[in-house]
């Protein structure tokens, strides 16, 4: 796959006595996007914390451009963070600044423009994730599918190098989350940076994935290009790809 | 019919045994007859099934029992077969074995031994303290960071938390501290006016209030207002990932949050010192001239007299500490607040405790130490 800009080398990670990624290594490429699938509750969030280091590793190496980012702190670590943008599954708006504030944020703290032209990227953003107008709303007056799509415009403003999408489309109505899977894939195709996105909308991972992996028990159990995925004969990866109740993978 | 236990050990699968359940297994039909002929029974077998044909009416008896003896066969190396056990039974067993106890659910605080929960607290107590200067050393390297002019935190931020922990606690600073300089005054004169020492009340009330009381009782007012108020906010972006988001901006909320609350307190909490003091000496002459028929002057003089220069400064020291302890733990509790809604209402709680018991010992620490150098 060429040299991965992200790479899992046999990372352990528990909370108390439950164990979550147990020896997980996993290769993001570069300038593509990835889709992590997996069992809701699986470990999948916990993963992606890792990438930008929100998370420490227990046991493993975590590599960003060869770099070991579970080893760094303080600068080191911020100078790394820069280069990601991240939309939590929950959104993670700043509760005390408007929509437009939050969508700004990051340009306000990280470029020197100005007021007006912030004002105009923001506002172009929201109307491109289907938020025209809400710029003065406060998150707590905003739907979750709406905090979520703010979430997203506030991670994709500064264009970052690689961006974490933490259930993009979760809670959105299927049309919404049509034009959300669009916006991921186009603005990826013209940008040509590195997507992580985690999804549970098979159909939709198999249209803007480039590369699949599939997290299972603490480790990646099948990963490739959607052509290999849909070919892999794995019968949990099977089951979980027909999304039915019997078969491997038991509901307890 | 009452509960039984029987073990059959079926001729031919050597090491086996069939353990059969019989009658009704309810919490008012009293011990299982037969249980503890068990041990013994059921010594050198390898592998248990069930049987329950015989079983009649069953609640939460026969599950407990079950477990506790399942467990006691897995302890001595025994394969337990559930399958011969009522579908419902099987499946409360699965559920207890897959939901390990919740830590703390069970309320058996009481049966604790003095000497151990005071062990307990004080291991919490030394814990907390070793987190509060971990902290602080995180809050220092963030104001070098300010100093070199590399920190990001916003004016308006700074600004914001001066305005709501230092203009709009007024109200309430002034009602306290007039209060207590009123009660010094008052408790002070009835025993000096056994000696006809009245006018020294101004002394009492000057000097107390200025040296510490007025900080003390500010410190305080701001360990319940602002620092449950800091906990409460830096807990709740916590809960709602705030915290995490502007991590991943590269953003240090040390520096971002913290740094201004904590400038802003130790700022305001000095200026909110010297107006308590006023406010006290207020308190003592108006008790001075209306009951002990003492002149306004007077009053004044003998406070202007008695009262040194280093009262001021030992008075403002103390609130500048105060300062830095109500600010650091109000967000030291907030920044390491649990992830649910109750985390925080327990965090606010801490920063309160923590802060007002703060106070108390750096009190106490500045009482010794200006007594050692005579100040
Ligand atoms: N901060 C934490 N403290 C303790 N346990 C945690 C923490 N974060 C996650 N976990 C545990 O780790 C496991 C994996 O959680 P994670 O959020 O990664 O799941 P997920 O795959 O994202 O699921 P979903 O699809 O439902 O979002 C869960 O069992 C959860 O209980
Ligand atoms: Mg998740």
């Amino acid at each position: 796959m060429g040299c991965p800009i992200i790479e899992f080398v046999d990372v352990h990670k528990s909370f108390r006595n439950q164990k979550v990624l147990d020896g997980l290594n996993l290769r993001i490429p570069r300038s593509k996007t990835t889709v992590i699938i997996g069992r809701s509750g699986g470990g999948k969030s916990v993963t992606l914390k890792h990438m930008i280091g929100l998370m420490r590793p227990d046991l493993g190496q975590i590599l960003v451009d060869g770099e070991d980012i579970a080893a760094l702190d303080g600068e080191d670590l911020d100078r790394i963070r820069r280069r990601f943008g991240m939309l939590f599954q929950e959104g993670a708006l700043f509760d005390s600044l408007t929509v437009a504030d939050n969508v700004g944020f990051p340009l306000v703290e990280h470029t020197a423009l100005g007021r007006e032209e912030i004002r105009r990227r923001v506002s172009e953003l929201l109307r491109t994730v289907g938020l025209p107008g809400v710029e003065e709303k406060m998150p707590a007056e905003l739907s979750g599918g709406m905090r979520k799509r703010v979430g997203l415009a506030r991670a994709l403003i500064l264009e970052p190098e690689i961006v974490l999408f933490d259930e993009p489309t979760s809670g959105l109505d299927p049309i919404m989350a049509d034009a959300i899977d669009r916006l991921i894939r186009d603005t990826q195709a013209e940008s040509g940076r590195t997507y992580v996105v985690i999804s549970h909308d098979i159909r939709a991972t198999f249209e803007i994935a480039h590369h699949i992996a599939m997290l299972y028990e603490g480790r990646i159990i099948a990963e490739g290009s959607p052509d290999e995925i849909r070919r892999n004969p794995n019968p949990i990866l099977a089951q979980f790809l027909r999304g039915t109740a019997d078969g491997p993978i038991q509901v307890q | 019919m009452a509960a039984r236990i029987e073990v059959e050990i079926p001729a031919g699968a050597a090491g086996e045994a069939v353990i059969h359940l019989a009658g009704d297994w309810t919490l008012g039909s009293g011990p299982p007859a037969g249980a503890d002929a068990l041990d013994s029974r059921l010594d050198g077998v390898a592998r248990v099934g069930f049987s329950a044909a015989a079983l009649g009416a069953w609640d939460s008896m026969l599950p407990v029992f079950l477990r506790a003896l399942c467990r006691a066969l897995a302890e001595r190396g025994v394969v337990v077969d559930r399958s011969g056990l009522p579908e419902g039974a099987q499946r409360l067993l699965a559920l207890a074995d897959a939901v390990p106890a919740r830590v703390g659910g069970r309320r058996d605080g009481a049966g604790q031994r003095f000497l151990e929960r005071l062990g307990g607290d004080t291991l919490a107590f030394l814990a907390t303290a070793g987190r509060m200067l971990a902290f602080l050393g995180d809050a220092v390297l963030a104001l070098w960071a300010l100093a070199r002019g590399r920190a990001r935190f916003r004016f308006r931020d700074f600004l914001a938390v001066v305005q709501e922990a230092g203009a709009e606690a007024f109200p309430i600073v002034s009602l306290i501290s007039l209060l207590v300089g009123m009660i010094l005054a008052f408790v002070g004169a009835v025993q000096l006016q056994l000696f006809g020492a009245e006018l020294y009340v101004a002394s009492l009330v000057g000097i107390s209030m200025i040296r510490v009381m007025g900080a003390i009782m500010t410190g305080i007012i701001m360990a319940g207002r602002t620092g449950a108020a800091f906990a409460a906010r830096l807990g709740t972006m916590q809960v709602n990932e705030e915290i995490d988001a502007l991590r991943t901006l590269g953003i240090s909320p040390m520096e971002f949050l913290v740094l201004p609350r904590l400038l802003a307190l130790v700022l305001m909490l000095p200026l909110l010192c010297v107006y308590a003091d006023v406010m006290g000496v207020l308190g003592g002459l108006l008790v001075a001239v209306g009951v002990l028929d003492i002149s306004v002057a007077q009053y004044m003089a003998q406070t202007w007299a008695s009262v040194r220069p280093q009262d001021l400064w030992i008075g403002l020291v103390h609130g500048v500490v105060f300062g830095v302890l109500v600010a650091l733990a109000g967000c030291m509790h907030g920044m390491h607040c649990g992830r649910s809604a109750s985390a925080v209402g327990d965090a606010t709680t801490s920063a309160v405790v923590t802060g007002i018991v703060a106070i108390i010992v750096a009190t106490a620490v500045i009482t010794v130490v200006c007594n050692v150098l005579g100040v």
